[in-house]
């Protein structure tokens, strides 16, 4: 029926599997492009000036929206275009700024199948820089069970995230 | 004080400052942030893989709070536009000048399209008695915000858990959570 095979179905994933890290360098730019993207214009997210003397942080820092952006795409790039996010709860702990190097890890939580035969990934995720947890997310994402399955044709009587 | 407490508590469960949106969703944001985050999910990118998948394009998830953020400026507008309006009503009525976001989840229901127009209500869920952590005394409250489109469809509900408290009255071995 489809065209384009998943990258991940339901059988592949057991609880206790890791996701690959992913490594990437914060410039300001990256802090800029997302509250922009965000739509969030807030100075503390593009002028130094104003967070270091308004805030007392040491620079400006990744908003909230944008770092809910990094986490989605830390999750697709793992599950490829099949994976539909269900649910995602994030905690900020601490700022991330330009200098810094974002390392997200992740770990599959928990592995079940609802009762509409929904297969549902939970994921522990985190991102930290030098090894200090910045924020953590806690995701439910639906995969395929098999190669004919998308979770993204469940309509709303389907779909129990 | 107790009165206030009262009117607000008498509020949970009420949808409030129901608005929409200025402006329907669109592409070129979802490729800014795409862009942005460096997400190459082909779903985005390509729209043959967007007709197979979602019955044509659709928006990032986690992009859902993006099409209610306010212009910068609005031709007329006389008064700063704050999103989560309750939270702000919150601290100023129970006095409490400073604030802190502890959680946020959001729970997606039907895809978000270019085109759609969202429409968003906040809805107060609890407001706790006053508590002493070690950012200050204060009151945790949860507020929900649902998104709809123009089917009337809900696309979204998030959920946040905020701390509002005065500075310095706190207690360093109490913790905020």
């Amino acid at each position: 029926m489809s065209g384009l095979d998943p990258v991940l179905v339901f059988g592949d994933v057991a609880e206790g599997d890791l996701m690959p890290s992913l490594h990437h360098d914060v410039t300001a730019t990256t802090v800029v492009l997302g509250a922009l993207a965000t739509r969030d214009w807030r100075p503390m997210h593009h002028d130094k000036d104003f967070a270091v003397e308004r805030n007392g942080t040491r620079d400006i820092f990744l908003n909230t929206p944008n770092q809910a952006a990094w986490f989605e795409r830390y999750i697709t790039d793992w599950t490829g275009p099949h994976g539909r996010m269900g649910r995602v709860t994030f905690r900020m702990r601490d700022s991330v700024f330009p200098g810094d190097t974002m390392v997200f890890d992740g770990v599959v939580s928990e592995v079940t199948l609802d009762d509409t035969g929904c297969g549902w990934v939970g994921l522990d995720i985190t991102l930290s820089v030098d090894g200090d947890t910045k924020s953590t997310c806690a995701a439910r994402v639906a995969v395929p069970v098999d190669d004919d399955d998308n979770p993204w044709h469940r309509g709303a009587d389907r779909w129990k995230p | 004080m107790s009165t206030v407490i009262e009117d607000l508590r008498a509020l949970v469960g009420v949808p409030q400052y129901e608005e929409t949106g200025e402006f329907p969703v669109e592409r070129s944001y979802i490729w800014s942030m795409c862009a942005a985050v460096e997400n190459g999910n082909l779903l985005f990118w390509d729209d043959a893989v967007a007709e197979e998948l979602t019955d044509g394009p659709v928006a990032p998830p986690t992009m859902i709070s993006v099409w209610f953020r306010p212009h910068h400026w609005a031709p007329g507008r006389t008064e700063e536009h704050l999103p989560l309006k309750v939270h702000f009503d919150l601290k100023e009525q129970l006095g409490l000048p400073e604030a802190v976001m502890t959680d946020n989840t959001i729970v997606f229901s039907d895809p978000v399209r270019p085109g759609d127009v969202l429409t968003t209500r906040q809805i107060l869920r609890s407001v706790s008695d006053e508590k002493t952590t070690k950012l200050g005394t204060g009151r945790f409250w949860v507020i929900d915000v649902e998104y709809t489109n123009q089917s009337g469809a809900t696309v979204g509900v998030e959920s946040y858990t905020g701390f509002g408290y005065r500075r310095g009255s706190g207690d360093a071995k109490a913790s905020a959570s």
